[in-house]
């Protein structure tokens, strides 16, 4: 297949040492066996998450977000902006298509962003890395890639929010989405057949702020997956991964459980099924090792 | 009782749910809820809200203007977008959500100790100055909020957490002395600027 190139809008939490360095990681590996080309839109800045609201309000965090969009359209009108972290992709694609529906906020906030010399005029998609892998890409361009089958693994794919509501994948449902199960499927792996925290929030940034009510929802989370047989966890929301992954320890001490459940991304079981290096695919990022991802790396 | 909010109830005396139309993001969609309660039963965190979202907008329509703005309620909000996507009426209810949350701040009725919203100051503050997240300041600057005793025994809870992340190297220490953030950071604190200046002279301006 021939190279295909993007616009990439990484966010805050792909920085170096930072949350999610991790899920970049795993991300610049498969892409290179993908030969996808990912060109990162320039001096990006954040998109003001979930909570941005509270200080930001409406047009501020608008004009944030269309500030990234109008570099990347200066840069190439022609190419997507593919973004990874799902509230990232929620933020900007939330910007274009409330811009383009209002020609008045549209006016607005350019008049914000002519203060730093930007015009934004929303002509490009705003797409998610996994829209690119399965829309572009597509499942049977993914799995012939496949060097190392992820076999006897068995695996939850939880989708969480940001990443299916209100936007979501196409052709997919809010309730049931089965896109994470085919990428499992996908790489040689088993997915847990009904899994039913499937679409469950995490909290987001309420786990921070109220993490006893967030910690709650992460056991079930957990639970259902145990319950399913599962051996890891796999998500597309660098919230989700950190959010179900960092704080099994408390939730142990707070409800008597034993989790050492490993939570990795699509693209560290694409990485490691690719041939990738465990350190290539991102595995010494993880706080609970995925140790069975590790064994087949190895290999 | 600030000035902009003595403004409001002089402007608005009888209709709490115009003012919220003119002021609040998507407010104009309030008067379409049907009151089926959906959304109250899709919130994962709908057990802890004193009122839930379809019991907000019909106390917006009765008028309940300090009950809702001063309510601990949509802060609870986690952005899951359930409500959004299973309301039959098709209202942006995550949206008039934050809407609400963010006018009532404005106002200066927000609540003052409610955790989420102490934390989701910080972190538009954060990146407001420089551009990008500093997860370190961030974390440090939450644990620390409620004092230095209070904060010290919160980051004893959070070390092991912490240093797991530190393992992974997801997690910078450095970044507390130096993070970059973004080279345009002053373009974006002009680019703010102006559209805060815009929003406040529309919401000024409305219904007169």
């Amino acid at each position: 297949m021939a190279k295909k190139t993007y616009h990439y809008y990484p966010g805050c939490t792909a920085e170096k040492n930072a949350s999610a360095s991790n899920y970049e990681t795993s991300v610049m590996a498969m892409c290179e066996v993908l030969d996808i080309e990912l060109k990162e839109i320039p001096d990006w800045n954040c998109c003001g998450a979930s909570i941005g609201y509270a200080g930001g309000g409406e047009l501020p965090r608008l004009a944030m977000n269309a500030r990234n969009l109008a570099i990347a359209e200066q840069e190439n009108p022609e190419l997507d902006v593919v973004a990874t972290c799902a509230a990232c992709w929620l933020a900007q694609r939330e910007t274009k298509e409330r811009l383009l529906e209002d020609d008045a906020l549209m006016k607005e906030c350019n008049e914000a962003l002519a203060e730093a010399g930007l015009k934004y005029e929303a002509k490009q998609r705003v797409r998610h890395m996994v829209e690119v892998l399965i829309e572009d890409i597509g499942y049977e361009e993914l799995g012939k890639h496949v060097k190392k089958p992820l076999e006897g693994l068995k695996i939850a794919g939880y989708v969480g929010c940001q990443t299916n509501r209100p936007f979501g994948i196409a052709g997919e449902s809010f309730e049931n989405p089965k896109y994470l199960d085919k990428m499992i499927e996908t790489v040689g792996a088993e997915p847990v057949e009904d899994y039913e925290k499937k679409v469950q929030c995490c909290g987001g940034a309420l786990a921070f702020s109220e993490p006893e009510k967030s910690q709650a929802m992460i056991k079930d989370i957990i639970e259902a997956a145990y319950d399913g047989g599962a051996d890891m966890i796999v998500t597309p929301c660098p919230v989700c991964q950190m959010n179900v992954e960092v704080y099994q320890e408390q939730i142990n001490k707070r409800y008597g459980t034993k989790f050492k459940m490993p939570v990795v991304y699509y693209s560290t079981l694409l990485a490691v099924a690719y041939g990738k290096s465990a350190k290539e695919a991102g595995l010494d990022g993880q706080v609970i090792p995925a140790t069975k991802l590790e064994e087949i790396a190895k290999r | 009782m600030s000035d902009l909010n003595a403004q409001m109830v002089e402007k608005y005396r009888n209709s709490f749910l115009k003012e919220v139309e003119a002021n609040v993001e998507e407010g104009e969609w309030v008067k379409m809820c049907m009151q089926c309660g959906v959304c109250s039963g899709s919130c994962p965190l709908g057990p802890y809200w004193e009122h839930p979202p379809q019991e907000i907008f019909m106390m917006i329509r009765a008028g309940k203007r300090e009950e809702v703005l001063k309510s601990e309620s949509m802060w609870m909000c986690t952005s899951c977008y359930n409500c959004i996507v299973r309301c039959p009426r098709g209202l942006p209810i995550t949206h008039i959500m934050h809407g609400l949350a963010h006018y009532a701040e404005r106002l200066g009725l927000a609540p003052k100790q409610n955790p989420t919203r102490r934390f989701a100051l910080m972190f538009w503050d954060n990146i407001a100055k420089h551009g990008r997240v500093n997860e370190t300041v961030l974390s440090i600057k939450l644990y620390f909020m409620d004092g230095f005793s209070a904060g010290i025994k919160r980051a004893l809870e959070m070390l092991p957490v912490g240093l797991g992340m530190l393992k992974a190297k997801r997690f910078n220490p450095w970044g507390l002395f130096f993070h970059k953030g973004c080279k345009g950071k002053r373009d974006i604190q002009k680019i703010l600027a102006k559209a805060r200046e815009i929003e406040l002279a529309k919401a000024a301006k409305f219904g007169g």
